[in-house]
Formats: structure tokens, C-alpha cells, sequence
């Protein structure tokens, strides 16, 4: 076992971790922060998205030693404190862009990512941002309205 | 009590609004309640070992190594299974299957044994230190292998089984299409396989079993699409008495038939539980899930079209290989052994139609579902549509034209097919003239035209399907000899809220939006003030479950009718606080007038209180209903899919310019739900003609256990889609609606596969085989280039 400290949404948790323990399972069985999600145990589908000192990562491909000393912000903060939901959450609502749910934290959380390092993307540039995190629901199209609408209502709340 | 009425009360938002879903608070919240996310106190994991070998003879299983790591609590084996007699366990279409191996294995990637441990990655550990002595056998990799006289008998275990065949089905009148066929000026045919592909939800399968050895009650959390049929095959499997079997099925990642079938890991997990005493989960990984679990189609097809030359139709006929797998396990109604292919016929008005079909036993996984499709639609209509394409060429008709000199006209409905269906309803010409018009057909016929001057391969498909949905009517549609019939039960509450039980199950179809509005059309009740409860059937009414487009006709229809049932009875208790006689009392919801005096009013807010507080003498007190709904007929939704695409010459590589699907699914309930259905059903349909495909090598190995070779559509090559949509309601279902999930995977393969033959016919390419992955398109175009 080796000891790990994270700061998980913003809050720092020390555990015992086997060396192997992937991140996903740390947060998962561990923490208990079940919103992040496993699809495809090989990197492919991008369910298990989470930020990594503010960065998106699949953390069904990092460690859970990894992360020691490091930030995790996972689904479950994506929301405000007091429940307010983050601009996308309201898009992805509004434009229908999640139906079984299953990719959607990943979704959510891939795209937070990338609207901060490109806050005023068009249509190819988001498709291409979503290129690791497969969605078998909804077919990308809501999924793209809901981040572009999101990203004018976060640059428009900015200026 | 009674109240004024309301002039300006606000809007129903019934039929027809595109409500936002409930079910979204919690998936955006990473709220959800999927399989893998529940814990159950004292909980064990398993993980299941798989034959690396396709055919082997099982020699015997040492897992005295596994039974020695420190965490492992029990290894199961074929052979403890059968001290239970469970063994074996019986498949959805009547033929059985091994849940853990005890003589030989079948396929690659089949249950051979599984370890319990107190955490997940013990249980996988342990799993790789059993050791097992297997003598490896002649593989069957395909139908036409397994016919062959001196194939080896995979089901050898059979009484009576001598071959690889399962069945021989046929539908039609051979004798009057062979007449078709003599009158014949032209008869155009096609070869073509429709590759084994995998729904591949993106959360795989998996179970948590608690079965509780002090009161016998076995609470099975399943993700399954059909629950209440599970419990079912359950109680008859295990002998477990059914009213202590309770099978939820929590949030589904998704479904698409993958997680209709019963496997081997719920019923060795439940085993687990009832020895050991403790709760048992069993979660894929996703190499398990592509290797062992349902997959669909894996269907050779042969269809031959008898034409005039004016472009008349006269007569269809079709042969058809279906692979399988090891165990039959196929999803299908009982009485249709290739589903419901035989609406091949499609669209189009002809005299003549006959189908023939055989099934094999081959060594690959069991378990063929309907990925997205009602029971092999999508395989009928694929063959008609690419065989009309081809024959427009051949007759030197436009495709489009053909087509509608051929459709079956809006004023044939009800139209019975040679096949024997009954279409309800349909407007195909109108759905065409929509869909060329959206995506300017003539004027793309145009530039294709200057395009190819230019030297550019650029091509135009189209595909305008029918499908035959909403199984079904009792006296043909059973599973097992469960009749297709489903149920609704409505309670309304005291404040006037209510809550709605179905027995279907949401896999992110959004029941949990859509039904409730259709109580609120029905009653008046907005649809946030009706909780929809689903996939517990503990607290759910009895049916069959949600695949194959079934949950509008059947469950949909079944919600429609229970509120009439409420109704009726709230009509009394109006009745009595209006103090008329019920006949005088007219309903415009939500709201109970009195006929001729409209201003006397009460709402059905106020009957539901009263149905608690007020209710007139000799009448039981409440307000609710159930009913399960059979329905008279089959529905058939249709469409017409036009697809532009552009071939690049020199890698084979082709992209969707333009995608325009125009869908007629009856009455639609939640045109946002609608919409987003087809959106999904178009990129499935995409991810099939273009890149999935579960592939075996000679040897039975499985190529395609990973998201990395069986690949998907990302959001990169997904095409942007422009939908249309007409309304031809459905006669006989109460709301109209004719349901619409699976109408996209059905239609757009052939649409976009069409399109990339119209690009290369000029080149002499008549057929290639989906997926149309840019290597084969390349091929494709060397070889035509290639001197004959």
C-alpha cells in the first residue's frame, strides 16, 4: 500500500492505495464519487474524464499514485456550491444533449476542459475537442449545440 | 366544491411539446444510479474466466492456485453448477446454453469458471491462476462451414443433433413468386453479408445478486431491458418460487438489445449468492462485453428483384444464411425464426414475395439480439433498398423514380404485403418528395454530373424504409410463450399528482418525460407532476420490456389507455360533486364541466382529493387503474433517407456532404425525444455501414474485443444531420404514435451505402460488403480498374 494526498473537489483526502489502484476506482470505490464512469477500460470512450490540476485526463488511464499531491475536480463539482448549475449542465439539459446519461460526465468534463483553453470555438473545433469521448446515444449533434451554446453564454457573461 | 374554470389555465403539455427531460437532474449531476455504482453492505465481486480456445474438449479445471490467494472466497466450475442443475439454462428462442463449461467449449471467449473475492482486483488475479487442460478442436467459423458435410457438430450434446442446422423457415408463396418471376422482363439480384456487429452500450452488462438465505427473497439488481421477462426465465431456471425474485434494472448506459438476453455471469452470480450468503457483483469489462454478449446480424443474403421494363415490380426473392453462434440464443418471437425479415417486401407494391431462410451453429458467441432494429428489419430493409438502387441503374431509371413508381400509394392503406403483414398506415410518396426537396436532389444530380466530368467520385443514396415495430399482437407474438403484451398502472394522489408504473425500461429513451405526457394529453395532469416508475418488478406491472421500438406501441398505448380507465372513474366522482348524472358531464381537461353549463366546473385536481375526502356512497374510495394493452396490429413507421458523399479516388476514404432524413413515426409525442432518437439510430446506422464489425480469423479468434479494433463513430466523422418529418398517425394505436428508436439504424445503412456505390457505379462497382471501411472502397476501385 502506498499513502496518497489528493485534493478531491476541493477538498484534500488521504488514503491507502495499492500501487496499481487506477484513478477511476480511487475516486470510485474509495471516495465514493461514483459520477465518473467506466466505459471501455482501454482509453478509448472517454466516460472517466476528470480534471488533473485543471487539465482533462481519463482516469482510467492514470493511477491513483499519480495524482498524490495533486487537484481532482470529478462531475460531482461541476455545479456551483449551492446547486447552481454550470453553464454546459444548463446547455446539455436545454439542447438535449445526453440521453442514457453514461458519457455524460465525461462529456461535461472534456468540454469544461476545453472551453477554457478555446472560449469561442466553432462546430469543427468542437467536434475534433470530442474526438476521445464516444457517445452511442445521442449521435454528437445536441451534444455540440449544447457546448457551443455554452461556451456564448460563458464568453458573453465574461465581456 | 366546485370551482370557476379557468380561461387562462396553462397550456397541457401533453402530445406534441418537446418538454425538457427529468431524467437529466440527475445524469448532469453525475447523479445517475447505474449497476456498477451501487453497493451493497458484505458485498463480493466476481470475475469470470473465458476459453482462449473457440473449440476445445474440456479435459479438467485446477484452481487450487486461484483458491489460494488470500481474499478469494470460492471458484465456481461447470461441474458445481451442475450439482445444481444449472449448468445449462434455457435461451430466450428455446435452445439452451452452458452457463459454465462442463464438456467442451464452444466458443472463444465462454464462461469456463468465475472467482469470488472480497475486492475486484483479487477476483481478477485470481482468475488468471487457474489452470485448465483443454484439447483444441476443428473450428466452424461460418455458415457456409458449418453446412458442410464433414463439419465438426458443435451442439454433439444434443439428443438427436447430428449437423450444425437449427432451423429451416420460409415465408411467402413460392409458387406465385415463381410465377412474378416467369413474367419477368429483368430480374436483378444481390449477394451481400451483413457483418456481425455489437450494440456496444457504452456501459457494459453486469449484476449485483442478493439473495437473502433466511427468507428465500432473491433482489437481482440486472441491467436489463426486459425485467419482468428475466424473473421469469429466472424462476423457471433456478426453480426459485417467482414472488421471491425482485429484478431491478437501474440506469441503463444504453441498451440497443445488448441487454435483452439473460447471461451466463447473472445466473453463475446468483448461484454465488445463494452459497455463499452474501451479495455477488459481476461487472464486464469491455473485452467481455464485445466477446461474449449479444451481438447482431451476421446474415448472408441473397435477394433476387423481378422487374418490368418499364420499372413495374413483379416479385421478390430471397435465400438467407444466418450464423448463429454456439447457442441459439437468438431474440426473436417464436414463431418468426428470422424475425421479422420477411417484411423485406419494404415500400414497395408487388404481387409476389418469398423468403427462405436457415440457421446455423457456428463457434462464435451466442446471443444474436436486434442492435437497434425489431427483429431483423434492418437486414430486410438494407437487401430492398440496395436491390432497387441497383435495378433503377440496370433499367436506366433514376433510383428516386423507380422507387415511386413503385411505393405502395397512401390510398392502399391498411395494405396487406405478400408476406402476410397488414401496414397501418403511410404516405411514402410524401416522405420522398420531402426528403429530395430538402436536399435539392435534382440539383445535386446536377453537380454530381459536373463532378464526375471533373474526374470526382461523388454519390448520391437513398433508402425509403418500412419498418414493422410495436410486437405484438397475442396470437402471433410470444417469447418463450410470453405473449408481447404490456402493462400500465396510474395512480393519482390525493393533492392530484400521480405516479405512473410501466413495464417498460429506459435506456435514455426518456420514458420518464414521454410517458407522463401522455397521461397529462389524456388528463390533464402536467407531465412534472407524474412520476414515471420503471424496471422494478416488485413495483411495476407485468410485460415485456423495452426493445425492438416496442415501448410507444405497446407501453405507450397501454398509458393511454389506463388514463381513460382513470377518467372513467373520476367522471363519477365529478358527477357527484357537480351533483349531476355522469352523462351530463363533459371533460376538456383538465377540467369536468357540466354539459351545458360550463361555468359549474371542477378539475381533475379536485376529483383526485375527492376520490380520498368526498367520494359518493358505494363507491371505492382512490383513483387509479391499471390495463395491459395487446395491440390489434403491428405499427410501420417509415421513411425516405437521401445521403450525398464524396469518394476520394486514390485512398477510398468517403465523406457524408449531406444527410438528410426525413421520418414518419406516426404522432410524436416529444418532437425533442423524437429527434434525438433519430439522431442516435442515424449514427448507429453510420457506425455499421462505415466501421464496426466484429471479425473472427480461421481460427475462431475474436478480432474486434476493444473499443480500439471495433470501432465507433466519433463526433469527428459523424455527419451533421438535417431531419425532416411527416405525420401519418397510426389508425389503430390510441395516440396515433408508431414508435421511432430504432427507425434511423434501420434505413440509413443502405442509404449511405447506396451513396457510395451510386459514386462508383460508373467504375463497374456493384456491390461492397458493409462496413465500407476506406481499405475495402479502395480495393473496390482497384479492382474495377483492374482489366477484366
Amino acid at each position: 500500500m502506498t499513502q496518497i494526498a489528493v485534493t478531491v473537489n476541493g477538498t484534500r483526502r488521504e488514503a491507502d492505495v495499492e500501487p496499481r489502484t487506477l484513478l477511476v476506482y480511487f475516486l470510485r470505490e474509495q471516495l465514493g464519487l461514483t459520477g465518473t464512469n467506466v466505459g471501455c477500460d482501454t482509453s478509448s470512450c472517454g466516460a472517466c474524464t476528470v480534471h488533473l490540476d485543471g487539465e482533462s485526463v481519463k482516469s482510467c488511464t492514470l493511477l491513483a499514485v499519480q495524482a498524490d499531491g495533486r487537484e481532482v475536480m470529478t462531475i460531482e463539482a461541476l455545479a456551483e456550491a449551492d446547486g447552481t448549475l454550470h453553464p454546459l449542465q444548463d446547455a446539455f439539459h436545454r439542447h438535449h444533449g445526453l440521453q442514457c446519461g453514461y458519457c455524460t460526465p465525461g462529456m461535461l468534463m472534456a468540454a469544461a476542459s476545453y472551453l477554457k483553453e478555446n472560449p469561442t470555438p466553432t462546430e469543427a473545433e468542437v467536434r475534433e475537442s470530442l474526438e476521445g469521448n464516444l457517445c452511442r446515444c445521442t449521435g454528437y449533434q445536441n451534444i455540440v449545440e449544447s457546448i457551443l451554446d455554452a461556451a456564448g453564454q460563458m464568453s458573453g457573461a465574461k465581456s | 366544491m366546485a370551482t370557476e374554470a379557468h380561461e387562462d389555465q396553462a397550456e397541457i403539455r401533453g402530445i406534441g411539446h418537446s418538454v425538457k427531460r427529468k431524467e437529466d437532474a440527475r445524469f448532469i449531476r453525475g447523479k445517475g444510479n447505474y449497476i456498477d455504482d451501487i453497493h451493497l453492505p458484505g458485498m463480493l465481486y466476481m470475475a469470470i474466466l473465458r476459453s482462449p480456445f473457440a473449440h476445445a474438449k474440456l479435459n479438467g479445471i485446477d484452481a487450487s492456485r486461484a483458491q489460494a490467494v488470500p481474499g478469494v472466497v470460492a471458484v465456481v466450475t461447470g461441474e458445481l453448477m451442475a450439482q445444481h442443475n444449472l449448468a445449462w439454462m434455457p435461451t430466450m428462442s428455446g435452445d439452451t446454453q452452458a452457463v459454465l463449461v462442463t464438456d467442451k467449449v464452444r466458443f472463444q471467449g465462454q464462461e469456463v469458471a468465475a472467482v469470488i473475492a472480497e475486492d475486484p482486483y483479487v477476483a481478477k488475479d485470481a482468475v488468471e491462476l487457474i489452470d485448465v487442460d483443454y484439447d483444441a478442436l476443428d473450428v466452424v467459423v461460418s455458415p457456409q462451414q458449418a453446412l458442410a458435410s464433414d463439419a465438426p457438430v458443435i451442439r454433439d450434446e444434443k439428443d438427436g443433433q447430428t449437423d450444425n442446422h437449427i432451423y429451416h423457415w420460409e415465408s411467402g408463396d413460392a409458387d406465385a413468386t415463381d410465377r412474378a418471376f416467369a413474367d419477368a422482363d429483368r430480374v436483378v439480384s444481390l449477394d451481400t453479408f451483413y457483418p456481425r456487429s455489437h450494440p456496444a452500450p457504452l456501459e457494459t452488462c453486469g449484476c449485483i445478486a442478493d439473495v437473502d438465505g433466511a427468507t428465500g427473497q432473491a433482489t437481482i439488481y440486472m441491467t436489463s431491458q426486459a425485467p419482468h421477462a428475466i424473473r421469469t426465465v429466472f424462476a423457471l431456471v433456478a426453480g426459485l418460487p417467482e414472488e421471491n425474485i425482485r429484478i431491478v434494472s437501474p440506469d441503463l448506459g444504453g441498451g440497443f438489445g445488448n441487454k435483452v438476453p439473460v447471461y451466463p455471469g447473472y445466473v453463475v452470480a446468483t448461484a454465488a449468492s445463494l452459497l455463499l450468503g452474501r451479495p455477488v457483483k459481476w461487472i464486464e469489462d469491455r473485452s467481455e462485453n464485445l466477446i461474449s454478449t449479444g451481438f447482431a446480424r451476421d446474415f448472408h443474403m441473397h435477394g433476387e428483384l423481378a422487374l418490368k421494363n418499364d420499372g413495374t415490380m413483379l416479385g421478390l426473392r430471397t435465400s438467407l444464411l444466418a450464423d448463429e453462434g454456439a447457442f441459439h440464443a437468438d431474440a426473436q418471437p417464436s414463431k418468426f425464426k428470422v424475425g421479422l425479415f420477411h417484411v423485406v417486401t419494404g415500400s414497395y407494391d408487388m404481387s409476389a414475395a418469398h423468403v427462405v431462410a436457415d440457421g446455423y451453429y457456428t463457434n462464435k458467441a451466442p446471443g444474436g439480439v436486434a442492435y437497434r432494429c425489431s427483429f431483423r428489419v434492418t437486414e430486410a430493409s438494407y437487401l430492398i433498398e440496395r436491390l432497387v438502387q441497383n435495378a433503377a441503374y440496370e433499367l436506366g431509371m433514376d433510383p428516386a423514380d423507380l422507387r415511386k413508381k413503385n411505393f405502395i400509394r397512401k390510398d392502399q392503406f391498411p395494405y396487406e404485403t405478400p408476406t402476410g403483414f397488414v401496414y397501418d398506415s403511410g404516405d411514402y410518396h410524401g416522405a420522398m418528395d420531402l426528403a429530395l426537396e430538402k436536399i435539392g436532389y435534382a440539383e445535386l444530380r446536377e453537380e454530381q454530373e459536373r463532378k464526375r466530368a471533373e474526374g470526382k467520385l461523388w454519390g448520391i443514396g437513398l433508402a425509403s424504409f418500412t419498418e414493422a415495430v410495436g410486437a405484438g399482437p397475442h396470437k402471433d407474438y410470444d417469447i418463450l410463450g410470453l405473449k408481447m403484451n404490456d402493462g400500465a398502472e396510474l395512480r393519482i394522489h390525493p393533492t392530484g399528482k400521480g405516479i405512473l408504473k410501466i413495464s417498460s425500461k429506459t435506456q435514455g429513451q426518456g420514458h420518464e418525460t414521454t410517458f407522463a405526457q401522455i397521461v397529462a394529453e389524456e388528463i390533464g395532469i402536467q407531465p412534472e407532476d407524474i412520476k414515471v416508475q420503471h424496471g422494478d418488478t416488485d413495483n411495476t406491472p407485468y410485460g415485456l420490456g423495452t426493445y425492438a421500438s416496442r415501448s410507444t406501441p405497446t407501453v405507450g398505448a397501454a398509458t393511454a389507455m389506463v388514463s381513460r380507465r382513470v377518467i372513467e372513474k373520476a367522471r363519477k366522482i365529478a358527477a357527484h360533486l357537480l351533483e349531476v348524472a355522469e352523462e351530463d358531464v363533459e371533460f376538456t381537461r383538465p377540467t369536468f364541466s357540466v354539459r351545458g353549463a360550463p361555468d359549474k366546473a371542477v378539475t381533475i385536481q379536485d376529483v383526485a382529493f375527492a376520490a380520498y375526502t368526498n367520494f359518493p356512497d358505494g363507491m371505492e374510495s382512490g383513483l387509479e387503474a391499471a390495463y395491459y394493452y395487446d395491440p390489434p396490429n403491428l405499427t410501420f413507421p417509415f421513411g425516405t433517407y437521401a445521403v450525398a458523399v464524396e469518394v476520394d479516388r486514390e485512398t477510398g476514404v468517403w465523406q457524408v456532404t449531406r444527410m438528410v432524413a426525413v421520418d414518419d413515426c406516426g404522432v410524436r409525442i416529444n418532437p425533442m425525444i423524437v429527434e434525438g432518437q433519430i439522431h442516435g439510430g442515424l449514427t448507429e446506422g453510420y457506425g455499421i455501414a462505415a466501421m464496426e464489425q466484429i471479425t473472427f480469423d480461421e481460427t475462431g479468434n475474436c478480432i474486434g474485443s476493444n473499443f480500439i479494433d471495433y470501432l465507433l463513430p466519433t463526433a469527428v466523422e459523424t455527419p451533421r444531420f438535417e431531419l425532416g418529418e411527416t405525420v401519418t398517425p397510426s389508425p389503430h394505436h390510441p395516440i396515433g404514435a408508431k414508435g421511432v428508436g430504432e427507425s434511423a439504424t434501420v434505413g440509413s445503412p443502405a442509404a449511405y451505402v447506396n451513396a457510395v456505390i451510386d459514386a462508383l457505379w460508373p467504375l463497374g462497382v456493384r456491390n461492397i460488403d458493409m462496413p465500407l471501411t476506406s481499405a475495402k472502397v479502395w480495393e473496390a476501385i482497384e479492382a474495377a480498374k483492374a482489366p477484366a
